[in-house]
């Protein structure tokens, strides 16, 4: 009788949520009180698109993933080409020496970004977490934050307490995130209490910003214009470790397993949680018939310049790995940085009206 | 405003400091401290009561209350914060007061030729909640299946001029959609944050659904805001024959599904039970679509309408706009008067907007028709009288 109608749906949950699993998970509880129900209702309430493959699934604390495994096991499996958590081990490298290359041509490539999440072990994710909880993390996190070495020293931003002028700001910045309104993250619950311990963290220099309680407990993120995707990993990689240190100083863990890697509040985002990226213009290759399916075959994904579930402007992308789960950091954005190297090498062809049949991944 | 000392509030305490709502009013440190681990039979909490309010500091036009309840049970675990929002929101409420219920239409006075240049339309509504099932903010998707199966099988039953049939939401057609529309009488998913907020949108559109009479004056909404929202409704302004058939059709459909087994959620304190304590005792809204463009720029427009215990909203109904002066005028109050004094205050309060419009028409003052005291809310109390010349 409870059952979700997903007959219109189309979306990874939907595929392997038969009655029978939910029989079986139903009266299930996390050790938090988290229900199969809370876990699925973004799918339920968002029935997705053909063409675009949504998760329709988010975790409401770790142990979700083992408590309704039955569930999310097939669904990491589907969402990470294959990837199975019952016998694999998540490989991972956060060593920045070893990436080749990692200079893009900027004449393309307008700015260059990685961006991670982290979740702090024993508190439950922002679609589930209390106040009190929420402002737990915004703690913990602010505390170790304030440890950080010369060049990612900075300063925590409130969305609370914040004033107008900076507000402005970090607008300008283009740090600045907003309540979701995505009904993909609304429904899942994340925006409640909105703005209680929400924040932004950023260094002077302004190329490594922390956002707190947005979508996972922490957002990590390395940013600079322009192409040089090998600086922004190096300082990305140093203040994830530094930071990392000083929450285990504390006695505080990030939420990790050997075979999912670390844990996010959705699951196309554990493993690394890497989403290493550009804005890039490609105006000719866009408008490509087989656009979407080089960046199939690249691993790569496409999204608007405003961010997850918005649309691409003037033939600009954001372009960025597609996998996260069975590949390390260091692989990923080595994938990234070739990828994005070869779809400048098409653009240029097709700019001198050249054939690019030879360029296309097999 | 609070005013417990720091070390009083509990850490899950919301911060509530730009907030304006009714629940943010009654809600201290110490009222929280007291619920927060409190749960009804059904297993709902205080922090899902309140969300709604936590998320939505304030509205422009509305007082909001801010707090839902997820079942009937509700009312009486979190007495401790919904007595006060209750009596604050309906005006005074004392815990020992009881709630009048008046559906004979015949006691109406007038209000079957309301200026049509002026009236647009007329409407009633109300909401009944079915015993036994939690609201649309906590119902699982087997009780919101149930709600809708018994409140469909009664309105299968009504027949003469309430005879029709069921839409519902799932895969309803292009074609049926379009003239649900036209009809004006389709309901939309709700995007106003003050709905979605407090969880009433989830599974959308499963078990929600429209009925209405072949005649269309006489519609049935199942599952959206509550379990079930009555409207009768027509253009031009004769609210009375509204009533007639509002209380007609109503009384009806509360005979079918008692001898169906079930029956209303009611007492005598609180009258018929909804999500939203705004709603409680009749549940009713009776308004008109009226037209006002000078009365409304006015700048005691909105001092009038309180004087005389009506609300303004937009023409789409809660949390919209105003577009070209019309505005949907209706009762604020709910409890503690009863139907037919709810739907006398609205015809004779439009009545007066109307003279008030035309002087402005001509360019005369209405400073004598400017009632000098607010109308007396409660027709238990004793009412102080005012005239109008």
């Amino acid at each position: 009788a409870d059952f979700p109608d997903l007959s219109k749906h189309h979306n990874i949950m939907k595929n392997h949520l038969t009655p029978g699993v939910y029989a079986q998970l139903r009266d299930r509880v996390t050790p938090n009180g988290i229900t199969l129900d809370q876990c699925i209702q973004t799918g339920v309430d968002n029935p997705g698109h053909p063409f675009i493959k949504i998760v329709g699934l988010v975790a409401g604390d770790e142990e979700s993933y083992e408590t309704f495994k039955e569930l999310f096991y097939p669904v990491i499996k589907e969402r990470h080409n294959g990837y199975d958590p019952e016998t694999m081990v998540h490989p991972i490298d956060l060593d920045p020496s070893k990436l080749a290359g990692g200079k893009l041509d900027e004449k393309y490539v307008l700015s260059s970004r990685v961006r991670t999440g982290r979740a702090i072990r024993g508190i439950p994710h922002p679609p589930m977490c209390s106040r009190a909880e929420r402002r737990e993390v915004e703690r913990v996190v602010t505390d170790a934050l304030q440890g950080l070495p010369k060049d990612l020293e900075g300063k925590y931003y409130s969305l609370k307490t914040m004033t107008d002028k900076e507000q402005d700001q970090l607008i300008d910045d283009h740090f600045l995130f907003d309540k979701p309104v995505s009904p993909l993250l609304t429904s899942a619950g994340m925006a409640r209490d909105w703005p209680d311990g929400r924040g932004i963290f950023h260094n002077d220099k302004k190329n490594f910003l922390v956002w707190i309680n947005e979508e996972d407990h922490s957002r990590i993120i390395s940013m600079e214009k322009g192409g040089n995707m090998k600086s922004v990993f190096e300082r990305f990689c140093r203040g994830i470790n530094e930071v990392e240190k000083l929450i285990q100083e504390k006695g505080w863990e990030f939420q990790k397993s050997e075979n999912l890697g670390y844990i996010l509040t959705c699951p196309s985002n554990i493993g690394n949680g890497l989403r290493c990226g550009v804005h890039v213009k490609l105006p000719k290759l866009s408008q490509e018939p087989k656009f979407n399916e080089i960046l199939e075959k690249l691993r790569l994904q496409k999204r608007g310049t405003g961010g997850v579930d918005t649309a691409a402007v003037g033939g600009t992308f954001d372009i960025s790995n597609l996998d996260r789960l069975g590949k390390s950091e260091v692989q990923l954005v080595q994938e990234v940085v070739d990828g994005v190297s070869l779809m400048i090498d098409m653009e240029k062809k097709l700019e001198k009206r050249q054939s690019i049949q030879h360029l296309i991944p097999k | 405003m609070p005013t417990d000392k720091k070390v009083e509030t509990d850490i899950n305490y919301p911060d509530l400091e730009k907030h304006n709502n009714w629940m943010s009013k009654c809600l201290t440190p110490a009222v929280y401290t007291k619920l927060k681990n409190r749960k009804t039979p059904s297993g709902y909490s205080l922090d899902k009561c309140i969300q709604t309010g936590v998320d939505n500091p304030g509205h422009p036009f509305i007082m909001t209350v801010g707090l839902v309840a997820g079942d009937e049970e509700t009312y009486s675990t979190f007495s401790e914060l919904f007595d006060p929002v209750i009596s604050g929101r309906h005006g005074g409420y004392p815990a020992n007061a009881k709630h009048t219920t008046d559906l004979d239409a015949t006691h109406l006075r007038g209000g079957d030729n309301l200026d049509p240049k002026y009236v647009l339309s007329s409407r009633v509504r109300t909401g009944r909640s079915v015993r036994g099932l939690a609201l649309p903010p906590w119902c699982t998707r087997g009780e919101r299946r149930k709600t809708e199966k018994i409140i469909t099988e009664a309105l299968s039953a009504l027949d003469g001029p309430l005879k029709g049939n069921y839409y519902p939401l799932t895969g309803m057609t292009e074609e049926t959609q379009d003239k649900l529309i036209d009809d004006h009488f389709l309901f939309d998913k709700p995007v106003s944050p003050l709905l979605t907020s407090s969880g009433m949108a989830r599974d959308w559109p499963d078990a929600r659904g429209i009925w209405h009479n072949d005649a269309k004056n006489f519609l049935v909404w199942v599952n959206e805001e509550d379990h079930m929202r009555i409207i009768s409704m027509e253009k031009g302004g004769n609210m009375k024959a509204v009533f007639q058939r509002f209380c007609d059709g109503l009384q009806k459909v509360e005979a079918t599904i008692s001898s169906n087994g079930h029956s209303f959620m009611w007492n005598q304190h609180l009258g018929y039970i909804l999500t939203c304590p705004s709603n409680l005792g009749t549940g009713l809204r009776g308004g008109v679509h009226l037209k006002v463009p000078l009365l409304s720029k006015h700048k005691k427009f909105d001092d009038i309408l309180s004087k005389m215990r009506l609300q303004k909203r937009g023409t789409g109904g809660v949390d919209t706009a105003s577009t070209d002066g019309t505005f949907d005028i209706s009762n604020l109050d709910r409890l503690g008067s009863s139907e037919v004094s709810q739907v006398q205050c609205v015809i004779d309060g439009v009545e007066t907007l109307i003279q008030m419009e035309k002087r402005l028409e001509q360019k005369k003052s209405i400073d004598d028709l400017i009632p000098k005291e607010t109308k007396s809310n409660k027709t238990t109390t004793v009412a102080v009288r005012f005239h109008f010349h």
